[in-house]
């Protein structure tokens, strides 16, 4: 097996493009992972982690572009992002124990491909975009779009992602993330769910976003239930509304981590729950 | 000389403080030296094929092409061990399938290859043709007539005709007229309660390190709960005489039960005489849930009759294990312990030997006994509360005590239930407030603890410092305790007496560390072996000083001259005594072998508070505390310890854990993350009361505390929870979806 570590993007790009069963190594929390159960043995790994811009995170158009091999517990620290997307940072966060925050990245966690992957539905429901690099060039492609299913992506091959930008965030905005879990942490979501909205004046919804993991192959975007609050207040009414929609958006399957009819339920609970942190940020309030 | 302890109260010195343990510096700077630690010179790595059936009969097994790839070194089946006696059959069988694989995960072939990567590939290159067969996994479905058979012949004569072959074994116990005393209660309540089977969950995987040499001597340096259970078992595999076989222990990250049998270790011997190389085995963890022993699952019918004022008048239990693919589940010592806390008349439980296409069960800290009393602690809650009464009262009111005729047949000496009953009502725990969603549940336990085969061996060095020898591997602390009490008993600092694991070779016969038998059996012998050699001391200053060696009296220390040589001489110190052992008859040790009895029951009762969210069926544990009879607290950090960590565990086995077969009978959760051992942040401080009735089988009174502490956390965490939700919870787990559907069902 040989290891690589390129200094450019184009170095990563020609190397990976010279051995297309190589793997990308960021954090490595996943890839070591699947090493050391010998569920891969790979030719060549290509680390990232040198390439000039991986480990920063930078202001961009009143946003934040947050490098590939930027880690949770660099995201956790960050006071910018912390401030604009607790939503993600939270999430990131949830990925792991301690030791493995110190790896974990965004960039791997999306690109691992996890139904229940944490960072996911709240990337989505800030609106994140994925920067893409490889042999064609770069591109850039919304979070939503980048898992086409477990364990599947729309990265072509030799290509990888670069960093991801969350957007500036709106005034009286706020964004959350909950996971339901059986255990406290070390765990897996059994259902996920992003809420990022948009509130004005009169606490009234004027846009929302929701999105719900673990409930399907890949996240789910539910316009449904934000349809469902855009122009209320969340009042118990609306929230009731907005976890109905999540429940009726989920599409889980039964297995060993929960029911169809438990995820279902804890879809709507989540969100509903979500949904009032996030209410109560965008109204600057602590939560 | 005068060793008679038993005139005055003892007063100790070094037993019950909590020094530094001897092996804590080496755990935590990484030196201690586990399992998979231990390397030798050419060593091959070993690997087995598993099944991928539950169920399937083997019809050919082509292992050429594996052995004709480079760098595979050797190849074993089945057939390599030929006959093997009768006593190691079923422990053969599961180590490597004969003609059928049992269940998913069973051995079928194992190669040692001189990389991990081309054993790997050898193993792809095995070629069987399997004949796959129907499978059971469930207990009730197993004992159903119709059901998939495992074996044939194997029934006891103690089943009636007509029930399926996979149902072993019935056994009875108890006394009284069942139906008399349900006749004079209030209420009988009958419930039928499930539990899942749980694994052991130790942290270090099966490992060994296995060297034959062509004169037919061979040496293991394995991860087990004991050593000696090793030599015999593989030399009876292997047709070896016990003495050529030297087995040493490692360093053990957690057995909890499932390490006192052989998984690796028969087949590690094979492949090393058969490629003439040491050869390393290591389990994954994958391996480690598919292959070695969980408990059993469970489905325990209860009867219990109480009068309005919370006497019981009868109980009757009657219990199905299944104890994966051969007999021998636990079940009778489910049936034994369940009742055992109460002083009933009329008691009586049947228990159901079963087989299912499930790995082989291995003992799990009080075999059998936390299911049984999750059960009829359950039983027993739910009639207290239905009646309005306080559920400590109504177990104080049936609590057995000394003179008991208990559940499984014996009359209890002094026992110490009541007294951890009486402790947990005095207890802040028990009147603290509580919120909305929160439910308080309590449960008593019981444990028999065991005594069983010991040698220790005591040697006093020319500088007057003292070694402990002894045979059994030390999983909680034991090096610890056996240093303290060798150190009280020579009246000597603690940091002056070392103790060591000694191989197979060092010392006779020891049993398993199992059965909480360590404290109390090696503390015995250690005790024991300690004043052998304080005679021995004596005598030789009776030799310096020309008196009879009767008027030498050790205390602190020293032989001091005693009657009327009182202060004729001045006292030897052990130092003084070893630096002129040489002149004086020689070097200086004591020895002690018993087959330990008197082990001394154990009793707890449990308190916890869990908060159960309504919305989503998921339980938090806000406080627990443990309340047991420890005999003597040797070392009292580490009797915490074990109270914590049998709650720990039962409390992973309340809420989460469970083996999970769909329906091909494949184990769907092999490995930590979707089997859900308890993480820290799950859990609160657990507090822990000691209680101390000592135990008359042991000098200092100690008894065995290790398993006792996972008896009650079932029972009490479902009846806090079932408070908590509102609704009764009869099937473990209580995981979150179970929880919220009954609360939607409930409501």
């Amino acid at each position: 097996m040989r290891y690589e570590a390129p200094s450019s993007v184009e170095d990563a790009v020609a190397t990976l493009a010279g051995a297309p069963g190589a793997h990308v190594l960021a954090g490595g929390t996943d890839l070591l992972v699947r090493l050391r159960s010998e569920m891969i043995e790979p030719d060549l790994i290509v680390d990232i982690k040198r390439i000039k811009g991986m480990r920063e995170i930078a202001p961009e158009a009143g946003g934040w572009r947050i490098g590939a091999a930027v880690s949770g517990a660099e995201i956790g620290e960050h006071e910018g992002l912390r401030a604009d997307w607790p939503g993600v940072v939270e999430a990131a966060g949830l990925i792991g124990s301690t030791q493995v925050q110190g790896r974990a990245t965004l960039a791997g966690n999306l690109c691992n491909a996890s139904p229940a992957a944490d960072s996911v539905p709240a990337m989505v429901a800030a609106g994140a975009v994925a920067r893409i690099v490889g042999p064609e060039g770069t591109r850039d492609l919304a979070v939503i779009d980048v898992p086409k299913g477990p364990g599947k992506t729309a990265l072509a091959r030799g290509e990888f992602i670069a960093s991801i930008l969350l957007p500036a965030k709106a005034p009286r905005s706020g964004d959350a993330y909950l996971r339901f879990i059986p255990r406290t942490e070390m765990d897996i979501a059994v259902v996920g769910c992003g809420v990022s909205l948009s509130l004005d004046e009169e606490g009234r919804v004027t846009a929302a976003r929701v999105a719900l993991g673990a409930v399907g192959p890949k996240v789910i975007l539910v316009d449904a239930a934000a349809e469902a609050i855009m122009g209320r207040a969340l009042d118990e009414a609306a929230l009731s509304d907005l976890a109905a929609a999540c429940s009726k958006a989920a599409t889980p399957i039964d297995d060993k981590r929960g029911t169809v009819a438990f995820r279902r339920h804890v879809a709507g609970v989540l969100a509903r729950r979500a949904a009032v942190i996030a209410g109560a940020r965008a109204k600057g309030e602590q939560a | 000389m005068a060793l008679d302890d038993s005139k005055k109260p003892r007063v100790f010195k070094v037993v019950g403080t909590r020094p530094d343990r001897p092996d804590g510096i080496d755990k935590v700077t990484g030196r201690a030296r586990f399992g998979a630690d231990m390397v030798a010179p050419g060593m091959l790595t070993g690997r087995i094929l598993r099944s991928p059936h539950a169920h399937a009969r083997i019809k050919r097994i082509d292992t050429s092409k594996a052995e004709a790839l480079a760098g595979v070194k050797a190849v074993v089946t089945r057939a390599d061990f030929g006959t093997v006696p009768d006593h190691v059959a079923v422990i053969m069988e599961n180590c490597m399938a004969g003609e059928k694989a049992l269940y998913d995960g069973h051995a079928i072939a194992a190669v040692a290859a001189i990389s991990p990567a081309v054993a790997r590939q050898a193993l792809r290159l095995i070629e069987v043709d399997y004949e796959v067969l129907p499978h059971v996994t469930d207990v009730d479905e197993a004992m159903k007539p119709d059901a998939p058979v495992l074996h044939e012949g194997r029934q006891e004569e103690t089943v009636p005709p007509g029930m399926s072959q996979n149902v072993i074994a019935r056994a009875e116990f108890g006394h009284g007229d069942i139906e008399a005393g349900l006749a004079k209660a209030d209420r009988v309540l009958e419930r039928t309660y499930r539990t899942a089977a749980t694994h052991q969950g130790y942290i270090e995987p099966h490992a060994c390190l296995a060297t034959m040499g062509a004169d037919g001597q061979g040496d293991l340096w394995v991860c087990t709960q004991g050593h000696y259970m090793v030599r015999n078992t593989c030399a009876a595999i292997l047709g070896l005489e016990q003495g050529q076989l030297r087995v040493t222990a490692s360093e053990i990250g957690g057995g909890f039960g499932g390490k006192t049998t052989v998984f690796l270790e028969p087949v590690a011997l094979m492949l090393a005489r058969k490629s003439g190389r040491p050869v390393k085995m290591v389990m994954s963890r994958s391996e480690v849930l598919r292959a070695t022993g969980p408990t059993a699952s469970t489905s325990i019918d209860v009867k219990i009759g109480m009068t309005k004022e919370g006497r019981i008048t009868a109980g009757f239990a009657e219990l199905r294990y299944q104890g994966g693919a051969w007999p021998g589940s636990p079940v009778n010592m489910g049936a034994m312990s369940g009742f055992a806390p109460y002083d009933l008349e009329n008691v009586k439980t049947v228990g159901w030997d079963v087989v299912t296409n499930r790995p082989k069960a291995a003992a799990y800290r009080a075999p059998g006994a936390p299911m049984a009393a999750f059960a009829i602690e359950s039983a027993i809650d739910e009639l207290a509360r239905g009646f309005g009464l306080d559920p400590l009262a109504v177990r104080l009111m049936n609590a057995a005590d000394k003179g008991t005729k208990s559940s499984y047949g014996p009359t209890y000496p002094a026992i110490g239930l009541k007294a951890t009953l009486e402790a947990a009502k005095a207890h802040p725990h028990w009147t603290a407030p509580l919120g909305k969603h929160q439910g308080r549940g309590v449960a008593c336990g019981f444990w028999f603890n065991f005594g069983g085969d010991t040698c220790v061996s005591l040697n006093i060095t020319p500088d007057g410092t003292v070694t402990v020898s002894e045979g059994n591997p030390d999983i909680g602390g034991s090096r610890a305790s056996m240093t303290m009490m060798a150190a009280e008993e020579l009246g000597i600092p603690y940091d002056q007496v070392r103790t060591v694991i000694a191989d197979t070779g060092s010392l006779g016969q020891n049993e398993v560390t199992h059965g909480s038998r360590v404290t109390f059996a090696v503390g015995l012998a250690t005790i024991e072996a300690a004043r052998s050699a304080k005679r021995e001391m004596c005598r030789r200053a009776a030799k310096i000083w020309g008196i009879d060696e009767e008027a030498v009296d050790w205390e602190d220390g020293a032989a001091r001259p005693a009657g009327p040589n009182a202060g004729k001489f001045p006292p030897m110190t052990i130092k003084e005594i070893a630096a002129v052992a040489s002149k004086t008859g020689g070097p200086i040790a004591g020895h002690h072998e018993v087959t330990a009895q008197g082990a001394g029951v154990s009793f707890a009762t449990h308190m916890a508070d869990v908060e159960v969210d309504p919305e989503t069926g998921a339980t938090k544990i806000l406080r627990y505390t443990v309340f047991q009879d420890a005999g003597k607290a040797v070392h009292p950090s580490y009797v915490e310890g074990q109270f914590q960590g049998g709650a720990a565990q039962g409390i992973g086995w309340a809420l989460n854990e469970e083996y999970i077969y769909g329906e091909d009978g494949i184990l769907q959760n092999a490995g930590f993350l979707d089997y859900r051992i308890p993480v820290a942040s799950d859990l609160p401080m657990i507090d822990t009361v000691i209680l101390e009735i000592p135990n008359p089988g042991h000098p200092y009174g100690v008894r065995g505390v290790g398993e006792t502490s996972i008896v009650p956390p079932l029972a009490a965490v479902a009846n806090a929870v079932s408070a908590a939700a509102g609704v009764r919870m009869v099937q473990l787990p209580m995981s979150p979806p179970r929880v919220l559907a009954a609360i939607q069902a409930g409501g």
